[in-house]
């Protein structure tokens, strides 16, 4: 049975589509499901919308300017960049996710909960330090000229390399999260099956492990991708211009909010184009679960094959973590006398008070969606379901604009209502609340939730639903029963990512908060913005420390 | 029942919070938009509160999002003030009918013509140059002159920049945009391109380490950031130098504030606002970020006063508005990133 199940885990495009995967037509119809992705999407749309809409202001003289200038010089980079990121995140991700998953090394458990570490760092925080230590000025360079004379060569660290490296450091803990859900749940089997087809380990991997993992794989590459797209603080630490930074200087240098969303919708048609691709692609194949204590037996690396393992996950960590936090604990120790007050209580509370709530809402209407979309798996969902997530694309400052300007014209208009109805001053009642900064998360981070929650859904085959269904499950007792235990490491997975991400997140985080709510991600931004870095050391130490918490409570749930 | 009960924790939770953000009745207050950060701004509001008693909200951003937000917002906008840390932004607000013209004999008496919008709709506050610093044991202050002069051969590969996406360069070029016209302008920015010694940094802190590193000689950078490298590292081999004291004076740019269109405490936030130009505010700005007051007959800090006096471009600050697009465009044009 195993062989059977595995052996349609391989492309298998002829047979079956993706619409053949669910046994749906004998379920009887309920109108409530169909309807959450088109609700969920509507409310996304409303940035999205706004930004769109933008596309018949006037603003060619920007356009031709931007097109004759810098413009095809953005694309360039941006797409090296991305190509960069998205391969290095792939190989280290996948290389570390299947070493900590499948294989023994000496490190091994320390390694499999410390990669995730970097996570908590936000990029540009990585690539300051990193620019800091390695550039011209830094430590090493400096060192390398007293020895070697002041003409002593060394790679430009402010170029393309340099951004990517940075890049691939901070974003390849997305990939590896996934792919060792992955590979714990059915790597060791996968292999045992590749093995029983006559495959030698190296060819079972690329071969049945790998393409097996492909969703998994593909959904933490893909939110590296949109998040490199995305990214203004980072290129802007390394001066290295892409797209988002045409959008930034048409808003903010042109004082052109319609130009700059309407390079931002461009942005989003082509990440759009680029989901619509990947899932095609990946439709046709099929997934099954496979027990999980199959973990028991790994493959133990001797002698080299070891070192080289241990190598590799102590560099990463090394560089992704323990030098950027060693380096803002050394500056931190240095501010904390003048800086640390009570106040950092309260930034603290706030934050992780704004991350848990905006990971609850974010992995529940995530689950809906899924849940939605595996109901009614026809083309009108499955595009609902990919506009819902495309928040994550966004430039951060352009999609709280985007979600703020239609929600104050929303109050604008209630107030407007209430007078003339009522003869009351309302002032705003909408804006300013805790509920609109969490949609606005919501918004945002609801591609991070839906990947890995959506991934693990496509463990649940059609026959599992069968089966429960002849028992009398139904509806939200077969969710609670039968699939919830079967999605709870992704939905772990969903929630420690958008609790991270949330908590780094500074754009909306300022925008839409009310009064006095403060984060450790706004006090950054208060220091950074005068370049005050090394005093933005302590609250980016706090905010680390703080992003911790749930990755080792995701560990402790996952690791048991 | 996991996910409904989700759903009813999830609905009380949004339930509080809106109760949280619902607008409080105050005693008397105002209400401040601010992008120049707390630090450099909660000194001020403490000293306003004390002296007066009336209460300071305020809630900081960047530039675009808050005039963004003070669009959106209209006429229900909670907001009295807006404070930002350059004339540009406070020129869009303005163009964008976001503030009101304020009259009034102190701020007409405490802030320089060429440092306030000929309209009175926003104010300057303090005074940011923008000057060269260069490496003592490279460059004999001989050498130097003016910011155009940066353009010639005779710098070349020894000239740091920081990144033309901020509004500090922004402001400089569309000054000399003003002074030169555009064409000329573009000569000279075309020849600090050319005298790049590595691509331009980020902020002007880095700038500084290159020159004193060695990687370049000269730099163009806000004083208050060369004051805190030399706080930091009384050692650097940095020096101030403030060019076009012959000509037009040195490039200047204000940190400063308008009142809201629709401000609900416009009496208070004048007050705010007038406050903020006189003696005891002004000597804060100097304190809290070695900046320069506005006000001509306060004294700058001790340690900004040792950098020597200097000649200001007595054009107005508002022009750095007008002419960013413009200034942007053309920086784009000659390759300056």
């Amino acid at each position: 049975m195993k062989d059977e199940t595995l052996s349609v885990a391989v492309q298998n495009g002829n047979t079956l589509s993706g619409f053949s995967r669910f046994p749906s037509s004998n379920r009887r119809p309920s109108s409530g499901w169909r309807l959450i992705p088109f609700l969920v999407a509507a409310l996304v749309l409303i940035p999205i919308g706004t930004v769109l809409s933008s596309f018949f202001a006037p603003a060619s003289d920007i356009w031709q300017h931007l097109v004759a200038t810098t413009l095809p010089g953005l694309l360039l980079n941006t797409f090296w960049l991305a190509l960069g990121v998205v391969s290095g995140t792939a190989l280290l991700g996948v290389s570390l996710a299947w070493l900590t998953a499948v294989c023994e090394f000496p490190g091994r458990k320390f390694f499999s909960w410390a990669l995730l570490l970097p996570l908590a760092v936000p990029a540009y925080v990585t690539a300051f330090v990193m620019l800091g230590l390695f550039d011209f000025t830094g430590p090493l360079q400096t060192a390398l000229r007293s020895w070697l004379g002041p003409d002593a060569w060394f790679p430009e660290v402010r170029g393309r390399l340099g951004v990517i490296t940075v890049m691939v450091l901070a974003f390849y803990p997305y990939v590896y999260l996934l792919a060792r859900n992955a590979f714990l749940t059915q790597g060791k089997r996968s292999l045992e099956a590749a093995q029983s087809l006559g495959y030698n380990r190296t060819q079972g991997f690329f071969k049945v492990a790998l393409p097996m993992a492909r969703p998994w794989i593909a959904g933490g590459v893909m939110l590296a991708l949109m998040e490199t797209l995305a990214d203004f603080g980072t290129v802007a630490v390394f001066n290295y211009d892409t797209f988002t930074t045409a959008i930034y200087k048409a808003w903010f240098g042109m004082f052109s909010l319609a130009a700059a969303s309407q390079l931002a919708s461009l942005l989003l048609v082509i990440v759009f184009a680029l989901i619509v691709v990947e899932q095609q692609v990946r439709a046709r194949m099929r997934y099954a679960e496979s027990k999980q204590s199959a973990r028991a037996d790994r493959i133990t690396l001797n002698g080299w094959h070891a070192g080289a393992a241990t190598a590799l996950a102590l560099g990463t960590l090394f560089f992704a973590f323990l030098l950027p936090v060693g380096q803002l604990g050394i500056w931190a120790a240095g501010s904390f006398v003048q800086d640390f007050d009570s106040r950092y209580l309260e930034f603290l509370w706030h934050s992780l008070l704004l991350s848990a709530l905006a990971a609850l809402l974010t992995c529940t209407v995530a689950l809906l969606l899924v849940y939605a979309a595996r109901r009614h798996p026809d083309a009108a969902t499955r595009n609902a379901v990919r506009i819902a997530t495309l928040g994550y694309a966004l430039p951060g400052t352009v999609l709280a604009v985007g979600m703020f300007v239609p929600l104050a014209g929303l109050d604008n208009w209630l107030g407007e209502m209430a007078l003339q109805l009522f003869q009351i001053e309302t002032g705003l009642l909408i804006q300013g609340t805790l509920a609109i900064m969490l949609l606005a998360y919501m918004t945002r981070f609801l591609a991070v939730s839906h990947s890995p929650i959506d991934s693990a859904m496509r463990r649940i085959t059609g026959s599992i639903d069968e089966a429960a269904m002849s028992l009398g499950l139904n509806g939200w007792a077969m969710l609670r029963r039968v699939h919830l235990p079967i999605l709870k490491s992704g939905i772990f997975t969903a929630a420690t990512l958008v609790f991270v991400d949330v908590m780094k997140e500074m754009p909306i985080t300022l925008m839409t908060r009310p009064f006095g709510w403060d984060t450790l991600a706004v006090r950054i931004f208060e220091m950074t913005a005068e370049g005050a870095w090394e005093q933005a050391a302590l609250p980016a130490v706090a905010l680390v420390l703080a992003g911790l918490v749930p990755i080792i409570l995701f560990m402790r749930q996952t690791e048991k | 029942m996991l996910t409904p009960r989700f759903g009813r924790y999830l609905a009380a939770t949004l339930c509080c919070a809106t109760l949280l953000g619902a607008p409080a009745a105050h005693a008397e207050q105002v209400v401040v938009y601010t992008a120049r950060i707390e630090q450099l701004i909660k000194p001020m509001f403490d000293v306003f509160t004390k002296d007066t008693g009336i209460a300071v909200k305020f809630v900081t951003d960047n530039e675009g999002a808050l005039l963004a937000r003070l669009k959106a917002e209209g006429k229900n906008t909670p907001a009295d003030m807006l404070i930002t840390v350059d004339a540009g932004n406070l020129w869009e607000a303005a163009r964008a009918g976001l503030l009101q013209p304020v009259e009034s004999k102190t701020l007409d008496a405490n802030i320089p013509t060429h440092l306030r919008d000929p309209q009175k709709q926003w104010f300057g506050l303090s005074v940011r140059a923008r000057t060269i610093v260069y490496n003592t044991q490279k460059v004999k202050p001989g050498e130097l002159s003016t910011y155009e002069d940066l353009a010639e051969p005779k710098w070349k590969g020894r000239l740091c920049l920081r990144s033309s996406k901020k509004v500090y360069n922004q402001s400089l070029v569309a000054m000399m945009i003003a002074e030169h016209g555009e064409a000329k302008a573009e000569q000279i920015v075309r020849g600090w391109v050319a005298n790049l010694a590595t691509d331009p940094l980020s902020d002007d802190t880095r700038a500084m380490e290159f020159v004193a590193a060695g990687k370049c000689d000269v730099t163009l950078v806000n004083t208050y950031y060369y004051g805190r490298l030399l706080a930091k590292n009384p050692a650097s081999p940095l020096a101030i130098f403030w060019p076009n004291q012959a000509g037009s004076g040195v490039h200047v740019n204000v940190s400063g504030a308008g009142i809201t269109k629709y401000a609900k405490n416009e009496a208070a936030a004048i007050k705010l606002l007038e406050f903020l130009s006189m003696e005891k505010a002004q000597h804060l700005y100097a304190e809290v970020n070695m900046e320069y007051p506005a006000n001509p007959r306060i004294k700058p800090d001790e340690v900004v006063a040792a950098w020597g006096s200097f000649k200001q471009n007595p054009m107005n600050v508002a022009t750095a508005g007008e002419l960013q697009a413009a200034a942007v465009k053309l920086m784009d044009r000659a390759g300056y990133r």
